[in-house]
C-alpha cells in the first residue's frame, strides 16, 4: 500500500497528468458530439457511435503512461526513486499500477460522459444500454485504456527517452496494425492477432452494439476470430508479457 | 559504517572501478578524492545500489543496500541536485520520498526547516537556484534521519554562508557518532572538512587514512624562523647541518622539527621573532599521490 | 583597469546595485565576494555591457564597454559556462566569436591550445562535461589576447588538477600586467587566488582592500607558544599585559606580536618549541563583515542540532 501511496503522490503532484486526463476527455467527447450529432435516419446513433472517439483517447492516455515513466528517468527521479525502494520490482510494479487506475478511471469518465453527451445530442435514439454488449462497448473502454497504459508503461520503462517512447506508441497504434494488413496473403492473417485490433474486438464484439447501423458505417468491427472475453484476456496477457520483460531490463540495467 | 570489497564496475572495455576495498567509519566526515573519471560517483552509485558491481561487493553496516528495510533511515544521500521534476514542489518532492520509507510527514517540515527552504516548500523545484537545488537535496538526505550519509559536492552552487553551513553541518552529524562520506573537488575546503580520507584514481585505491597522515607522508615538513640575530641562527644551523632556505628575512628550515630547531636557537642565544611548523597542503598532497593516476593532464581532457 | 563610479542598478523596486564605486588595479588578481543576491553578477553584466546601469557608470581604461572598438581585444569575460549553441563545435564557436573583433583565425587554435581543448575542437559542445565547458569559455575569455579579464566562478566544475590550473593561470596573468577580476563563492579558494578583494552585500560596497587587511581586520591575529618552560612563560607574558589563553600543548597569545613574545622568552631564559602567529581564514573575516547583509540568515547549526535529534521512527 505504502508503494501505491508513493506513485500516487509523484504521480498527481505534476500538471501533466492533470493535462493528459483533460484532453482525452475533450477530443473523445468532441468527436463523439460530431459523430452523433451527425447521425441521422440513413446512420442513426448506436452506443457503439457513441464510443467513436475512444481511440483518440486512448491516444492521449498511452502519452501520460509513457512520460510518467520517462520523465522520471529525464530528470533522475528514478534513481531516488530505486534509492528510496531498491526493490526495483515492486517500485515499477506500484507505478504501473497506480497509472492503470487512473487510465481506468479517466477512460470510464470518458466513455460516459461520451455516452451522455449522446444521449443529450440524439434523445430520440436507441442508445439504452441493454446488451451485455453495449455494456462491455462504454464501460470496456477504461478497461482498455487500463491495459494500454500497461503498454505504454512498459514502452517507458525500456525506451526510458520520451521522445522515443512516445513515437512508438503513437505510431505503432495509429499506423503499424493497420499497415500490416497490407502485406499480400498473410498480412490479414497477422493483423488478426495485433493487440490493439484484439482489444477492439473486446469492445465491439461481432457488432450487437451498433445494431440497427451498417458495419462500415459505425466503428469498423474486429476481424479477430476471439470471443471478447478472450480478446481482453489476450490484450491482456500481451501488457503483461511486456510489463514482465521492461521490469526485467530495468532490474538489470544500472539506472 | 561503510566496507567496500573488491568492488569492480566495468563498462564495456574500460574498468570505472578496479578492485577498490576500503571503509569508512562512523563518527567521522571521510573525503572521497580523486581527479575527474576517476571512478567517484560510480562509486557511490554502487553503494545505493544504482549501478551494480561486476564484482566485489559494498556493504552498508554490514548489509547490502538492497537488503535493507527501509534504505533511507539508514543511508541519506545526495548524488546530484537535480534529481527533481522541476513542476513538482519541494514539499511535495520530499513528502513521496517520505511516503515510501515510512517516514511520518511532519519529518518533511522538519527537513525543510533545517535547510532553510520553508518558505519556499510549495513552489516548483524547477524554479530553484542551484544553492536552493542543493539545499533540497541536503533535505532529502536528511528525511530518515540516518546512520550514513553521501554527500556528492555538496558545496556546488552555495555561497559562503552555505557552504559554511553544510561543513557545520557535516562536523555535526559525525559528532553525533554518523558514518559521513564526502567527494569534492575543492581540496582547500575538504581540508577543513573531512577528517579521514579515502582517495582514487583510475578506479583504484591509492590512500585510506586520516587526512593528517596523507599530507605529513606527501609533502616535506618544514620550520619557517624569523630572529634579529638571523647570522647566528645560519651559523648554527650549518653547524648542524641543516639545511635551509632564505628568503624575505625569514629562513625556511627542512629536517628539523620546530622543537629541535628552538632548542638549538636557545643553546645559540639567539631570539627568535617567529618558529612556525609549516604543513603542507592537501592540494601538494593529491597532486603528488595522484600524479601518475590523473587520467587527463590538462591539454588533453576528453568528454566524461 | 576598472572603474565603477556610483554604479546603481535598481529593477522595479529593488535595488540590485545601490552607489557602488571602486576600481580594480591591473597586475593583481582582485577578487569579488558577496553573499548570493549580493548583485555581483548585475555588477558583472554592467561591466560588460550587458546590462544598463540605472545610474553611474562603470569604465574600463577610461572607455565604457560600448566606445570599445573591438571590446574581446580589451576585456575577455567567463560568465556562465553556457552560454554556447549546444551543436556548435569548439572551434566553430571561437571562430564566429574570433571574426566578429577582426581576430585572425590562428589565434583560435592557439587558445584551444592553451586551455588543452585541442583534441576535441571539432566536437560538438553540448557533449562536453561542465569542466570543459569551463575551459571552452575561459578560451573565449582570452581570444583576443585582452588587457582585462572577468571570470565568474570560473573553477566550477573543475577537479582538483583544474582548480590548481585555473589559479595558476590568473596568477600568470596578473603577473602579464593584466587586470584579472574574478568573484566566487568559495573563500579558502580565493584565499589562495586573489591579493586584492572587492567585496559588496546588498549592492553596497562593503569593502576594497587586500586580502591581508581584509583578514586581519575583521579576525584577532594570535600566537600559538609551546616551550617546554610554559608556564614561566606564561607569568612573564600576563606580566607584560598580554592576553593568554591555554590551547592544547600550549598557550594562544593575542594582544601582542610574536616578535615581542619571543624577546620575552629569551629574557625569561624559556625555550621555545613554537611561536606561530595564527591568522584567521578569510572566512572568519567575510562572515564576520557581510554579516548583517545576508538574504536570508537562519542560525541553521544551532537548529541541526534541535532537528537531528532523534526524532523519525
Amino acid at each position: 500500500m505504502t508503494l501505491l501511496a508513493v506513485e500516487r503522490i509523484k504521480l498527481l503532484t505534476t500538471r501533466s497528468p492533470w493535462w493528459c486526463a483533460l484532453v482525452a476527455l475533450v477530443v473523445t467527447a468532441g468527436f463523439t458530439a460530431l459523430v452523433v450529432g451527425n447521425a441521422d435516419e440513413e446512420f442513426p446513433a448506436t452506443v457503439a457511435s457513441t464510443q467513436f472517439g475512444y481511440s483518440f483517447g486512448l491516444a492521449v492516455i498511452m502519452v501520460l503512461a509513457a512520460l510518467a515513466v520517462t520523465t522520471e528517468y529525464r530528470f533522475g527521479t528514478i534513481r531516488t526513486t530505486f534509492q528510496a525502494v531498491p526493490n526495483r520490482a515492486a517500485a515499477l510494479l506500484a507505478k504501473t499500477t497506480v497509472i492503470a487506475v487512473l487510465s481506468l478511471i479517466i477512460g470510464e469518465i470518458t466513455a460516459f460522459v461520451c455516452w451522455g453527451i449522446s444521449l443529450l445530442l440524439q434523445p430520440g435514439a436507441d442508445l439504452a444500454l441493454n446488451s451485455t454488449a453495449d455494456w462491455i462497448n462504454v464501460a470496456g473502454v477504461g478497461v482498455v485504456y487500463a491495459v494500454a497504459s500497461v503498454i505504454a508503461v512498459a514502452v517507458g520503462i525500456l525506451v526510458r527517452h520520451s521522445a522515443g517512447a512516445i513515437s512508438l506508441l503513437l505510431i505503432y497504434n495509429l499506423a503499424v496494425e493497420s499497415l500490416i494488413q497490407l502485406i499480400p496473403s498473410i498480412g490479414d492473417d497477422i493483423y488478426k492477432w495485433l493487440p490493439f485490433n484484439v482489444a477492439n474486438k473486446f469492445l465491439t464484439g461481432a457488432g450487437e452494439s451498433n445494431a440497427g447501423r451498417m458495419a462500415e458505417a459505425g466503428a469498423p468491427l474486429s476481424s479477430s476470430p476471439l470471443s471478447p472475453g478472450w480478446a481482453l484476456a489476450y490484450f491482456a496477457a500481451f501488457a503483461a508479457v511486456l510489463l514482465t520483460i521492461a521490469i526485467t531490463t530495468a532490474k538489470r540495467r544500472d539506472a | 559504517m561503510i566496507e567496500a570489497t573488491g568492488l569492480t564496475k566495468r563498462y564495456g572495455p574500460t574498468l570505472a572501478v578496479d578492485d577498490l576495498s576500503f571503509s569508512v567509519s562512523a563518527g567521522r566526515v571521510t573525503g572521497f578524492l580523486g581527479p575527474n573519471g576517476a571512478g567517484k560517483s560510480t562509486t557511490m552509485r554502487m553503494m545505493l545500489g544504482l549501478d551494480r558491481p561486476t564484482a566485489g561487493d559494498v556493504r552498508i553496516g554490514n548489509r547490502h543496500y538492497d537488503e535493507l528495510d527501509h534504505p533511507l533511515r539508514t543511508v541519506g544521500a545526495l548524488l546530484e541536485a537535480g534529481w527533481v521534476h522541476p513542476n513538482r514542489s519541494a514539499r511535495n518532492h520530499l513528502r513521496w520520498i517520505a511516503r515510501s520509507n515510512d517516514i511520518p510527514d511532519r519529518r518533511v517540515d522538519e527537513v525543510l526547516g533545517l535547510v532553510g527552504l520553508t518558505s519556499v516548500a510549495g513552489k516548483r523545484a524547477g524554479g530553484y537556484s542551484l544553492g536552493m537545488q542543493q539545499r533540497l537535496g541536503i533535505a532529502g538526505a536528511l528525511l530518515g534521519d540516518p546512520e550514513v550519509l553521501l554527500f556528492d559536492e555538496p558545496v556546488n552552487g552555495l555561497d559562503p554562508e552555505g557552504i559554511h553551513w553544510i561543513r557545520e553541518l557535516m562536523h555535526t552529524l559525525a559528532g553525533e557518532g554518523r558514518t559521513v562520506f564526502v567527494s569534492s573537488h575543492l581540496l582547500s575546503e575538504m581540508a577543513q572538512t573531512a577528517q579521514d580520507l579515502v582517495v582514487i584514481g583510475r578506479g583504484k585505491l591509492i590512500y585510506q587514512g586520516t587526512t593528517d597522515d596523507f599530507v605529513a607522508s606527501a609533502t616535506a615538513r618544514t620550520v619557517r624562523v624569523r630572529s634579529p640575530q638571523l647570522p647566528e641562527l645560519k651559523q648554527a644551523l650549518t653547524r648542524r647541518e641543516v639545511s635551509f632556505d632564505e628568503s624575505d628575512g625569514a629562513l625556511t628550515v627542512s629536517g628539523m622539527d620546530s622543537d629541535a630547531v628552538g632548542e638549538l636557537a636557545f643553546a645559540a642565544g639567539v631570539t627568535l621573532h617567529e618558529l612556525a611548523p609549516q604543513r603542507g597542503s592537501l592540494e601538494q598532497a593529491f597532486m603528488q599521490l595522484t600524479g601518475e593516476a590523473v587520467e587527463f593532464h590538462t591539454g588533453e581532457p576528453t568528454p566524461d | 583597469m576598472i572603474e565603477a563610479q556610483g554604479l546603481t542598478k535598481r529593477y522595479g523596486k529593488t535595488l540590485a546595485v545601490d552607489d557602488l564605486t571602486f576600481s580594480v588595479t591591473p597586475g593583481r588578481v582582485t577578487g569579488f565576494l558577496g553573499p548570493n543576491g549580493a548583485g555581483k553578477s548585475t555588477t558583472m553584466r554592467m561591466i560588460l555591457g550587458l546590462d544598463n546601469p540605472t545610474s553611474g557608470q562603470v569604465r574600463i581604461g577610461g572607455k565604457r564597454y560600448s566606445e570599445l572598438h573591438h571590446p574581446l581585444r580589451t576585456v575577455g569575460a567567463l560568465l556562465d559556462a553556457k552560454w554556447v549553441h549546444p551543436n556548435r563545435s569548439a572551434r566553430a564557436h571561437l571562430t564566429w566569436m574570433a571574426r566578429s573583433n577582426k581576430l585572425p583565425l590562428r589565434r583560435v587554435d592557439e587558445v584551444l591550445d592553451l586551455v588543452g581543448l585541442s583534441s576535441v575542437a571539432g566536437k560538438r559542445a553540448g557533449g562536453f562535461s561542465l569542466g570543459m565547458s569551463q575551459r571552452l569559455g575561459i578560451a573565449g575569455a582570452l581570444l583576443g589576447d585582452p588587457e582585462v579579464l572577468l571570470f565568474d566562478e570560473p573553477v566550477n566544475g573543475l577537479d582538483p588538477e583544474g582548480i590548481l590550473w585555473i589559479r595558476k593561470f590568473m596568477h600568470r596573468l596578473a603577473d602579464e600586467g593584466r587586470t584579472v577580476f574574478v568573484s566566487s563563492h568559495l573563500l579558502s579558494e580565493m584565499a589562495l587566488t586573489a591579493s586584492e578583494l572587492v567585496v559588496i552585500g546588498k549592492g553596497k560596497l562593503i569593502s576594497q582592500s587586500s586580502t591581508e587587511e581584509f583578514v586581519a581586520r575583521a579576525t584577532d591575529s594570535t600566537v600559538k607558544v609551546r616551550s617546554p618552560q610554559l608556564e614561566a612563560l606564561r607569568e612573564a607574558l600576563e606580566r607584560a599585559s598580554a592576553q593568554v589563553e591555554p590551547a592544547e600543548d600550549g598557550l594562544v597569545v593575542s594582544g601582542m606580536d610574536s616578535a615581542k613574545i619571543g624577546e620575552i622568552a629569551m629574557q625569561q631564559g624559556a625555550v621555545l618549541h613554537e611561536l606561530s602567529p595564527q591568522r584567521g581564514s578569510l572566512e572568519q573575516a567575510f562572515m564576520q563583515i557581510t554579516g548583517d547583509s545576508v538574504e536570508y540568515h537562519a542560525d541553521l547549526e544551532a537548529e541541526a542540532r534541535d532537528v537531528l535529534a532523534p526524532t523519525a521512527p
